[in-house]
């Protein structure tokens, strides 16, 4: 029960200027990582990889494997395995398809673009994979099937399934309300956009200085004040430049003549609009806030990382781990069944291969994120950030003319480079056995 | 030090078995406990000893056999009851997770929450804290995972989690195992306090002068069945000895 040697009663070790501002050194590295990317593309491209239109493409594109890799991280972190994500996403995919175009006009005989259509095929999607993730956790919880097993099993069953739903064929086109999921179809407008950034930054103001509070309560060392500024000063800067950015991408002047017509207006002379926040970058902000508030600040996420660090500890804690799992692969179902709304909305149909590959992507994500598949470790934003690196590295070197096979062969070896990196790293800090 | 043993035992164990496919772990086993008092729980590797405690803890379910708290029969399926009959244990691996802080392994199941119903952390330190400056207070590491703790302050970090939710019935799986002298004096020394204030220990250990030190009463056990249980003035060291090496009670063969 004794204590490092220098550490007497009454003084408080010596602490690094980096532990004292508590910045993460890993996620630091990905966002140089991710910086760096960025500038060799913009100077490949001439400065189009940074445009806005560029920009705002990338964050549409990322939303959906985003969305899947936040609730990838829980599955990892629980040492558990979803192989089955993409093909969830096709059958959710596949049953919205069919309530809207289907089910609900010819069974229910409501006409094509009634507002009860989209609502009711979004929660018909939803249930749908909540359903099938629970079922998958019950399997791998309750029966002891390995989550690999089940999920390589849900892998085919889920995509094939889903082709019968369907009937094998392509549904187009979607009801208009549900398109506005997609991306560029749905924004909120400049207006709108400032409000809501406005709206964050005063959230985010508000967290941070409330945690602060809190430790200085107890009296807990608490950052410098200028420390605690600057870093609350960066975020601010890139939550209003990065709506700054998404409202300067201006709708095409075509399609505004066409949005002014439907209701039965003239555009006046010179008019230009600004896209602002996609509603699908909305979702993906909105479930990475309320996934980070679960992982840090609920039970059930101590419970999920108590697991994922001992599962006997967590068991002999009083912790019921098999409900757990269900709850788990039930959250990662009907995040499915989100990204299944946004990649629809955003293809503007639904094909059968909707959603192939991409649970090699959202692992990926996970754990270029920094999620330890040995199971306990791993962030939300790190998830997210692992979404955009992928991304952007495929967007750009799409705009840059690599070949789609090259493409493929540049991200696996990234994906492994990343790990392996991180392994090195964690041995230097000493944060693994 | 005399341990009154006229009353209602604090726990009884009655007529206990558990097997695992054919292996007999624990075979009618009946042990009790009264307030105040340690009780020595010795044995071979193997033994069943850690079996027999985890019934108590609501790790495995007995196979048949029943409990008594304070007299009562009590249903103990799962961790979360015996914790409800303040059963706290100490698990032979110390059970902590080594991925969350000091804080978090303490509260592990039984969180500190604010209002809104989320995780109250900076309460949940300073409690710790708290804890930690009465039971080791040379400990400091409160902010990493535990896994960069060594033996000892992990330790402290699963006494404190007993001592913090005020067992009455304290379990200790060979808490002194994996610990140099200086922490073993430590826990021997908070074993008498817990003691003093009336709790009920169970202590397995495989030191048997550890064991006649600080226990009330020997039980001994096995391949899985109960040897004997006595009271330590009555043994010498070499009848224990020969108690858990050759099974048989020299006292009840002599008289
Ligand atoms: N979960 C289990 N599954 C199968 N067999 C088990 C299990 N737990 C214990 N056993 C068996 O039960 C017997 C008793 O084991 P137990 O762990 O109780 O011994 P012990 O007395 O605590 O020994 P030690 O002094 O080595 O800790 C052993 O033969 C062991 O192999
Ligand atoms: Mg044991």
């Amino acid at each position: 029960m004794s204590d490092v040697a220098g550490t007497g009663a009454g003084t408080t070790p010596k602490r690094s200027l980096m532990a004292q501002l508590e910045i993460d050194t890993r996620l630091l590295g990905m966002l140089g990582a991710f910086a760096l990317l960025c500038l060799v593309f913009t100077v490949v491209t001439g400065g189009t990889f940074l445009s806005a239109r560029n920009i705002f493409n990338i964050t549409i594109q990322t939303v959906s494997v985003a969305l899947m890799a936040t609730g990838m991280v829980f599955v990892i972190v629980t040492r558990h395995i979803d192989l089955s994500v993409g093909s969830v996403l096709a059958m959710c995919s596949a049953v919205m398809a069919v309530v809207q175009t289907q089910w609900l006009p010819q069974g229910l005989g409501l006409p094509l673009g009634h507002w009860l259509i989209a609502p009711a095929a979004i929660l018909a999607g939803l249930a749908v994979g909540t359903a099938i993730g629970a079922f998958h956790g019950y399997l791998a919880g309750y029966q002891g099937i390995p989550s690999f097993i089940v999920t390589l099993g849900g892998l085919l069953i889920w995509r094939n399934v889903s082709w019968y739903t369907t009937g094998g064929q392509t549904v187009a086109p979607l009801d208009r309300t549900l398109l506005m999921f997609g991306g560029s179809e749905g924004t909120l407008g400049p207006t709108w956009s400032w409000v809501i950034a406005i709206l964050a930054c005063v959230v985010a103001v508000a967290a941070i200085w409330s945690a602060r509070a809190g430790k200085a309560r107890h009296g807990f060392p608490v950052k410098p004040v200028w420390a605690e500024a600057a870093m609350t000063a960066i975020l601010l800067a890139a939550v209003l430049g990065f709506t700054a950015i998404l409202n300067s991408y201006l709708i095409p002047s075509a399609k505004l003549e066409r949005m002014f017509e439907a209701r039965g207006e003239t555009m006046p002379e010179g008019f230009t609009l600004g896209h602002g926040l996609p509603i699908s970058v909305l979702i993906l902000i909105v479930v990475a806030v309320a996934m980070t508030v679960i992982a840090r600040k609920t039970r059930l996420g101590r419970y999920i990382f108590a697991t994922g660090g001992n599962p006997d500890a967590a068991e002999l804690s009083g912790i019921n781990t098999r409900w757990l799992t269900v709850k788990v692969f039930a959250l990662m179902g009907f995040l499915c069944g989100l990204s299944a709304l946004v990649a629809q909305a955003r293809l503007q149909s639904h094909a059968n291969d909707i959603g192939t590959l991409d649970e090699l992507r959202v692992i990926a994500a996970a754990v270029i994120g920094g999620t330890a598949l040995a199971g306990g470790i791993g962030t939300i934003y790190g998830a997210i950030l692992g979404a955009l690196i992928m991304q952007s590295l495929q967007s750009g070197m799409g705009m840059v003319g690599v070949d789609t096979p090259f493409q493929n062969i540049v991200v696996g070896a990234v994906l492994v480079i990343a790990v392996w990196i991180d392994i090195i790293y964690r041995k230097r800090s000493g944060a693994m056995k | 030090m005399t341990v009154n043993r006229s009353g209602t035992p604090l726990l009884e164990m009655r007529d206990i078995s558990i097997a695992f496919g054919g292996v007999r772990a624990v075979d009618h086993v009946t042990v009790d406990l009264y307030p105040g008092e340690v009780v020595g729980l010795l044995g071979h590797n193997g033994a069943g000893k850690s079996t027999l405690i985890k019934i108590l803890s609501g790790a495995y379910k007995a196979d048949s056999g029943d409990i008594f708290v304070e007299g009562r029969k009590v249903e103990i399926n799962n961790p979360r009851d015996a914790r409800s009959h303040n059963i706290e244990t100490i698990y032979q691996t110390l059970a902590l997770a080594d991925n969350l802080d000091a804080a978090s392994n303490l509260f592990l199941g039984r969180e500190l929450t604010t209002p809104f119903g989320l995780v109250d952390d900076a309460r949940m330190e300073a409690e710790t804290r708290r804890i930690m400056g009465r039971l080791n207070p040379n400990f400091r590491k409160f902010a990493e995972p535990v896994k960069a703790l060594s033996g000892g302050q992990r330790q402290s970090v699963a006494i404190a989690r007993a001592v913090y939710f005020n067992a009455r019935i304290l379990i200790m799986d060979e808490p002194t195992a994996a610990l140099g002298v200086h922490e073993t004096a430590m826990v021997a020394e908070l074993i008498r306090e817990l003691k003093a204030q009336g709790l009920g220990i169970f202590l397995i250990s495989h030191d048997i002068h550890d064991v006649m030190g600080l226990c009330d009463r020997v039980t001994v056990m096995k391949n899985g069945k109960l040897v004997g249980s006595e009271r330590v003035e009555d043994v010498t060291e070499d009848d224990i000895l020969s108690m858990i090496i050759l099974g048989k009670n020299p006292r009840r063969e002599a008289a």
